[in-house]
C-alpha cells in the first residue's frame, strides 16, 4: 500500500517561492487503481515525479508497504518496487528496443519474451525488436514502448503519466484492455494520470488535483458523476 | 602454427571481434615482424620486397571469406610503420579484419602507423573492420596513426568500420576515398577518449563517378581532459549523394571540435552534413534510473549503446 502524507513541493522562480504540490495526503491500496485527473498545470505530473523521486519533496512522507521511501533517490525507489512511465519518454541513440526492454526487465530478454511485451502495447513485435530507440520511432511508438518498459517486470506500484497521449484510437483501445487485465489481477497498485474518460471510468478511486491541491477524491461512482456534471471540474476530461 | 604469448592473445581478443585463428588467409604482425601468415585458395598474402608490409591479392572468386591481419605491439619504445596494399578483384566479396593493439609496460612511446591502400575492382564488395586498443601499466604513450586510402571502381561497395576502444593516448587518422561510377561507401567511426588523450580524424571522400553515394556516421565520447577533432570533407564531383553525421558526447573537461566541409562541384551533387555535440541527456539518465540503475551505471549504459 502507498501512503502519502502532507506532501509539498515548491519551486523557486526568480527568488519567489511557489508551491506546485500543496500539503497533499492520500493512499492507494494494494491492487487498487487510482486515476488522478484535473486541469493542465494543476500539479499532477509533478506529484507523480515526486512519488518517483525525480523531484524532491520539500515536506511530507511517502510510505510504500510500510517502508518510508521519502529520502530514497530514484533508483532506490525503483528497486523498492515503483515503476514509472513518462509522459514524454526520451530517445536513446544506438540502443535497440530489445536492449531497453532487457534493462527494464533487469535481465537479458529473449526475442520471444520481448515480442510478447511489445504485443501487449500494440506494437508489431518482429518489426521493432532490433530497431533503435531513436528519432526513427514516432511519438506514439515511443509512448507504447515506454509503457512496455514498465510492464517488463512486476512492481508494487506503477505510475503512468498520461499513457493515452499521442496514441492512436486503435492502440488506445488495446492499452485500455491491458490496463484492465493488470488491474483485474490485483497484483500491482496503479496510479494513472489521465484526462481520458475511458481511463477515468476504469478507476477504483478518482482524485482531482487543481492548483496543487486535492479538489475532490473518492470512489469512482461518487466522483465521476460530479466530474461529468460539473463543467469546471471536468473541463480537463476528454470524452471519446 | 605459431604459439602466442598471453599478452598477444589478450590483445587479439580485444581487436579481432571475429576471433583470430591461424586458418585461411591471415597475417599477424608482432613488434614489427610477421609472426605467422597463411594464404587461402583465393586470397594470397605476399611480403613486400622494398619496404615493411604486405600485398594482399583477393581474387574474383572470393565469396564471403575473411582475411585477418592484426598488429600487436608489446615492446615499449617500438616505432612500427607498415604499408599494406589490398588488391580486390572484380566481383569479390570479402571481409578484412585488421586492428592494432599496443601493450606498453615501459616508459617509452610505442607507436604503430598502419598505411593501407585498397584498390577495389568493379562490383566488388569489401567490409573492412579496424579496432584500436591500448593497455599496459607503463608511463610510455601508446600512439596509433592510421592512413587509409580507398579507390573504388564502378559499382564497388566498401564498408569501413573503425573503432577506437580505449587506452590510445594519441591518434591522427587520415582517410581518403576516391569513388567511381555507382560505387557506394559506408563509414562507421566510433571513438572513445579519456584522461589526456587526443584524437584527430581527417577524412576526404571524393565522389567522382555519376551515381556514387556515401554514408558517413561518426560517434564519439570524450571524457576527462581528452580532445577530439573531426574534419570530414565530402566532395561531389558528379551527380552523387552523401550524408555525413557526426554525434559526440562530451563529459568532464573534454573538448570536441567538428569541422565539416561540404564541397559540391556538380549541379546534381546532394550532400548533407549533420553534427551534434552535447553532454549526456538528463532525461535519458533519469529514465534509466527509474529502471533501478545508479547514475554511474546509467551513464555507462548510455555510452555503451551510443558507441554500439
Amino acid at each position: 500500500m502507498l501512503e502519502v502524507k502532507n506532501l509539498t513541493f515548491k519551486v523557486n522562480e526568480n527568488g519567489i517561492e511557489r508551491s506546485i504540490v500543496k500539503n497533499i495526503s492520500f493512499h492507494v491500496e494494494d491492487g487498487e487503481m487510482l486515476v488522478i485527473t484535473g486541469p493542465n498545470g494543476g500539479g499532477k505530473s509533478t506529484l507523480a515525479k515526486v512519488l518517483m523521486g525525480i523531484e524532491e519533496a520539500d515536506e511530507g512522507q511517502i510510505i510504500l508497504d510500510g517502508e518510508d521511501v521519502t529520502s530514497y533517490d530514484i533508483n532506490h525507489r525503483a528497486n523498492a518496487g515503483i515503476g514509472f512511465a513518462f509522459q514524454q519518454p526520451p530517445r536513446f541513440k544506438g540502443m535497440t528496443v530489445i536492449r531497453l526492454l532487457s534493462l527494464a526487465a533487469g535481465r537479458e530478454l529473449k526475442e520471444p519474451e520481448c515480442c510478447g511485451l511489445l504485443s501487449r502495447v500494440g506494437l508489431c513485435a518482429q518489426e521493432y525488436v532490433r530497431r533503435e530507440v531513436d528519432g526513427t520511432l514516432s511519438g506514439g511508438e515511443m509512448k507504447r514502448l515506454e509503457i512496455a518498459t514498465v510492464l517488463a517486470k512486476p512492481h508494487k506500484l506503477c505510475i503512468f503519466d498520461e499513457p493515452e497521449a499521442g496514441i492512436d484510437l486503435w492502440s488506445f483501445s488495446m492499452l485500455i484492455q491491458e490496463f484492465e487485465k493488470i488491474h483485474s489481477k490485483k497484483a500491482e497498485s496503479l496510479i494513472l494520470i489521465s484526462h481520458q474518460e475511458r481511463i477515468i471510468r476504469m478507476a477504483d478511486r478518482i482524485m482531482v488535483i487543481e492548483n496543487g491541491t486535492i479538489k475532490a477524491a473518492g470512489p469512482r461512482d461518487e466522483i465521476l458523476p460530479t466530474l461529468l456534471k460539473d463543467e469546471g471540474a471536468c473541463s480537463c476530461m476528454n470524452r471519446e | 602454427m605459431s604459439l602466442l604469448d598471453k599478452i598477444t592473445e589478450k590483445i587479439l581478443q580485444k581487436i579481432d571481434g571475429e576471433g583470430f585463428r591461424q586458418e585461411g588467409a591471415f597475417n599477424l604482425r608482432h613488434n614489427g615482424i610477421a609472426l605467422c601468415h597463411g594464404d587461402s585458395e583465393h586470397i594470397k598474402i605476399k611480403k613486400k620486397e622494398d619496404q615493411q608490409g604486405i600485398d594482399i591479392f583477393i581474387d574474383g572468386q572470393t565469396k564471403g571469406e575473411q582475411v585477418h591481419i592484426p598488429v600487436v605491439v608489446d615492446a615499449s619504445g617500438m616505432q612500427d610503420v607498415v604499408y599494406n596494399d589490398f588488391y580486390v578483384a572484380e566481383g569479390a566479396e570479402v571481409t578484412i579484419v585488421a586492428g592494432c593493439g599496443i601493450h606498453n609496460s615501459g616508459c617509452n612511446e610505442s607507436r604503430h602507423d598502419g598505411i593501407h591502400s585498397f584498390h577495389v575492382g568493379k562490383g566488388a564488395n569489401v567490409r573492412y573492420e579496424e579496432k584500436h586498443y591500448g593497455e599496459g601499466e607503463g608511463s610510455g604513450a601508446k600512439v596509433l596513426n592510421p592512413v587509409t586510402k580507398i579507390y573504388l571502381e564502378e559499382d564497388a561497395v566498401f564498408t569501413l568500420d573503425t573503432v577506437q576502444i580505449k587506452g590510445v593516448d594519441s591518434t591522427v587518422r587520415e582517410t581518403d576515398v576516391e569513388m567511381g561510377r555507382n560505387s557506394k561507401l559506408y563509414v562507421v567511426e566510433k571513438l572513445m577518449t579519456h584522461d589526456n588523450q587526443s584524437a584527430e580524424s581527417n577524412m576526404e571522400v571524393k565522389m567522382n563517378g555519376e551515381g556514387s553515394s556515401a554514408q558517413i556516421i561518426s560517434r564519439s565520447v570524450a571524457k576527462g581532459k581528452s580532445k577530439q577533432i573531426f574534419h570530414p570533407k565530402a566532395v561531389g564531383n558528379a551527380g552523387c549523394h552523401a550524408h555525413v553525421q557526426c554525434d559526440s558526447i562530451i563529459m568532464d573537461h573534454a573538448q570536441v571540435s567538428s569541422i565539416p566541409e561540404v564541397n559540391a562541384r556538380h549541379l546534381d551533387a546532394a550532400i548533407i552534413h549533420e553534427a551534434a555535440i552535447g553532454r549526456i541527456n538528463d532525461e535519458q539518465l533519469v529514465k534509466l534510473r527509474t529502471l533501478g540503475m545508479t547514475e554511474e551505471e546509467a551513464e555507462g549504459v548510455i555510452i555503451e549503446n551510443f558507441l554500439n
